[in-house]
């Protein structure tokens, strides 16, 4: 079973340390929600693990091995990326954007085999983008981009999935559609999923494991209904916060408290 | 169906065997959805087979290639009867020395006059439209164009020092315009390169303005040169407009050497560049080395732009339009481009060197004004007919 173990890990940019001494972990088949105020270090704990910003100290462990010292390549192979803000080049088409999740599995110059059209095909059948397949990308809705990228991502035959507020653009119906497509591929493929949510009632109802982010450091992780309190979501995002039960789950159903509203 | 169980290599092989794959967006709750390793796999022949998607276009240009080539070795001042020159070019392919039978001064217009400049023009017009698609990729900027990081103003400077030091040397056999123009273009790129480095990375965007900057500098002081040496100012203008002259077989030699090694780099790195079109980030957590990359496609494509103008000049135009006009016509897939666009942009030249040389006969125009006149209006029509974003 896959493991991503991350401890005590500090970034940051120039002078400033962003993160501080982080320390996380996430299993296969599980998907760990990271929320907090926007500034806590979501994001910027992301980029250590994709390696687009490189870490000050701390280590993160794959199943053992160092991620950190990866060659860009050895990561790619494990571990995917859905970014927040999807940026894909306009006259691709579906197929050849899927394609190019194949990339740490070629050499430089190799083109693709038939082995790795069926993996990303297979990747387009679990998102239901194989009908887009000759589609332009510039002719997709927001949510059809998004399940191209995790298509894009799931070529990658990764054993962790990261993703940036993947439902950040997308009304509540794909909202909810990604966050259910994302949970069964963790639970059905062993998926080690971490994703930041800002939207704290879709991390109480999808997340197997919660952690609170506040300033760079994990406030707290565990199961939802331990860290999703009223009294700690107040005191991190500094308005008053209501927490109740989910009418039909029974998870946590949290609600700000106006001070204007009578 | 077959490979049903494939085994993938990293993927925990957990498999839940159930076809419960419902086609509606989104799936229910209930949705299970199949093993990464399992499910149908017929229709990735579809993605297979995209693979020869452009083949008849490959084949399109390398027939204009040769038609506007054999056009181009018949037409000039002394025109080579059709016949004549197969049976020249046959004779010569087989080395047979049979071509008694024809004219003697046929033979020697052919081999030592026209061949040589078509191969020449040939060569400089694949170098500069295959660096251009290189560029536009690269920087992600449909305006770019080989010229885009100095190669431009630092063969400029190059070219203009050696006329107005009226340098006599000959170097490898090169004679100093030809040489200091290389010279000027590369010294240029590697200075825009190191000017450009933050730290161990090149970020484009810097790179793009120390371009400019010291590309500004570098014709500034081409510009204050000439106007020192008013022989020199016309024979520097002269050769920025670009235009080949009678120089044997002896500069093909040199330039192909940079076209080969250059097309095949490229050519290597045309699936990163593709990679690249995600942005950098993205391209970096697919395991592109992205920096790695980024300058060896910036020395590739400066090395040919740089044989390429020493003999040319600043031909404008041929690395803008052929690359933009083939992404048009054969997708943006730089796999399918790069070699397109070396097809294309030597046909393209050769075809505005004839022009050059025959509309005006026996004056010879500058093939840059050709280029431009033809391509522009040329382009704009294909743009009017394709009304969609194609970069």
């Amino acid at each position: 079973m896959t493991e991503l173990l991350i401890s005590k890990l500090s970034a940051g940019y120039g002078s400033r340390l962003i993160l501080h001494s982080v320390s996380l972990n996430v299993r296969g088949g599980e998907l760990l929600a990271l929320v907090g105020p926007n500034g806590a270090g979501k994001s910027t704990l992301l980029r250590v693990l994709s390696g687009v910003t490189a870490a000050r100290s701390g280590e993160v462990r794959l199943d053992g091995a160092n991620l950190l010292r990866f060659s860009p390549a050895r990561r790619a192979r494990c571990l995917a990326v859905v970014p927040q803000l999807i940026h894909l080049p306009e006259a691709f088409t579906v197929g050849e954007i899927v394609m190019l999740g194949r990339t740490p599995h070629l050499p430089l110059w190799g083109g693709e085999g038939r082995k790795d059209c069926e993996i990303a095909w297979r990747a387009m059948r679990h998102t239901q983008v194989e009908a887009l397949v000759d589609r332009r990308v510039d002719e997709l809705s927001g949510g059809e981009q998004q399940r191209v990228v995790i298509a894009r991502a799931l070529t990658q035959e990764p054993r962790v999935l990261l993703l940036d507020e993947p439902t950040a653009h997308l009304d509540l119906k794909h909202q909810i559609a990604v966050l259910e497509l994302i949970k069964s591929l963790a639970h059905a493929h062993g998926l080690a999923v971490l994703l930041t949510l800002h939207d704290l009632n879709l991390a109480a109802l999808y997340a197997d494991r919660v952690a609170l982010m506040d300033e760079g450091k994990i406030v707290a992780q565990g199961a939802v209904g331990e860290v999703l309190t009223a009294e700690r979501l107040s005191a991190v995002y500094g308005v008053h916060v209501a927490v109740s039960k989910h009418p039909v789950h029974g998870t946590p159903l949290i609600a700000p408290v106006s001070r204007v509203v009578s | 169906m077959r490979d049903t169980n494939l085994k993938t290599a990293s993927l925990p092989t957990e498999i839940v065997d159930s076809e419960s794959h419902s086609s509606a967006w989104p799936p229910g709750p209930a949705g299970t959805p199949l093993p990464l390793n399992a499910g149908e796999v017929g229709g990735s022949e579809i993605l297979l087979r995209s693979r020869w998607r452009g083949v008849g276009l490959f084949v399109i240009c390398l027939g204009v290639l040769l038609l506007s080539a054999l056009l181009a070795v018949a037409i000039g001042a002394v025109p080579i009867p059709l016949r004549t020159l197969i049976e020249l070019l046959y004779t010569r392919l087989m080395s047979l020395s049979l071509a008694v039978s024809t004219s003697q001064a046929f033979e020697t217009i052919l081999f030592e006059i026209r061949l040589p400049r078509v191969v020449l023009t040939a060569l400089t017009g694949a170098a500069l439209a295959s660096a251009g698609a290189a560029y536009q990729g690269l920087f992600r900027n449909p305006l770019a164009d080989p010229y885009l990081v100095g190669v431009a103003s630092g063969a400029g400077l190059g070219a203009t020092l050696a006329l107005v030091l009226k340098l006599p040397t000959t170097f490898l056999g090169l004679s100093a315009v030809p040489l200091g123009a290389f010279l000027g273009a590369l010294l240029t790129v590697v200075l825009v390169t190191f000017t450009a480095q933050v730290g161990r990375t090149t970020p484009l965007s810097t790179m793009l303005l120390a371009g400019v900057a010291i590309g500004a500098f570098a014709s500034a002081f081409a510009t204050f040169l000439m106007l020192l040496d008013p022989d020199g100012l016309r024979r520097a203008f002269n050769w920025m407009l670009g235009g080949y002259t009678a120089g044997g077989w002896q500069p093909v030699g040199v330039v192909l050497p940079y076209l080969v090694v250059g097309l095949i780099v490229l050519q290597i790195h045309a699936r990163a560049l593709n990679v690249l079109q995600l942005d950098e980030e993205q391209a970096r957590q697919l395991g592109l080395n992205v920096e790695r990359v980024k300058l060896i496609l910036v020395a590739a494509a400066t090395l040919m732009t740089a044989a390429a103008v020493a003999f040319g000049g600043l031909i404008g135009f041929v690395g803008l339009i052929v690359p933009h006009t083939l992404r048009l016509l054969g997708g943006p897939d730089y796999r399918r481009l790069i070699p397109l666009s070396a097809l294309g942009g030597a046909a393209f030249l050769i075809l505005a060197d004839l022009i050059a040389r025959t509309v005006l006969a026996p004056t010879e125009l500058p093939v840059g004004i050709i280029t431009a006149l033809t391509g522009a209006p040329f382009f704009i029509l294909l743009l009017r007919r394709v009304k969609r974003a194609v970069f």
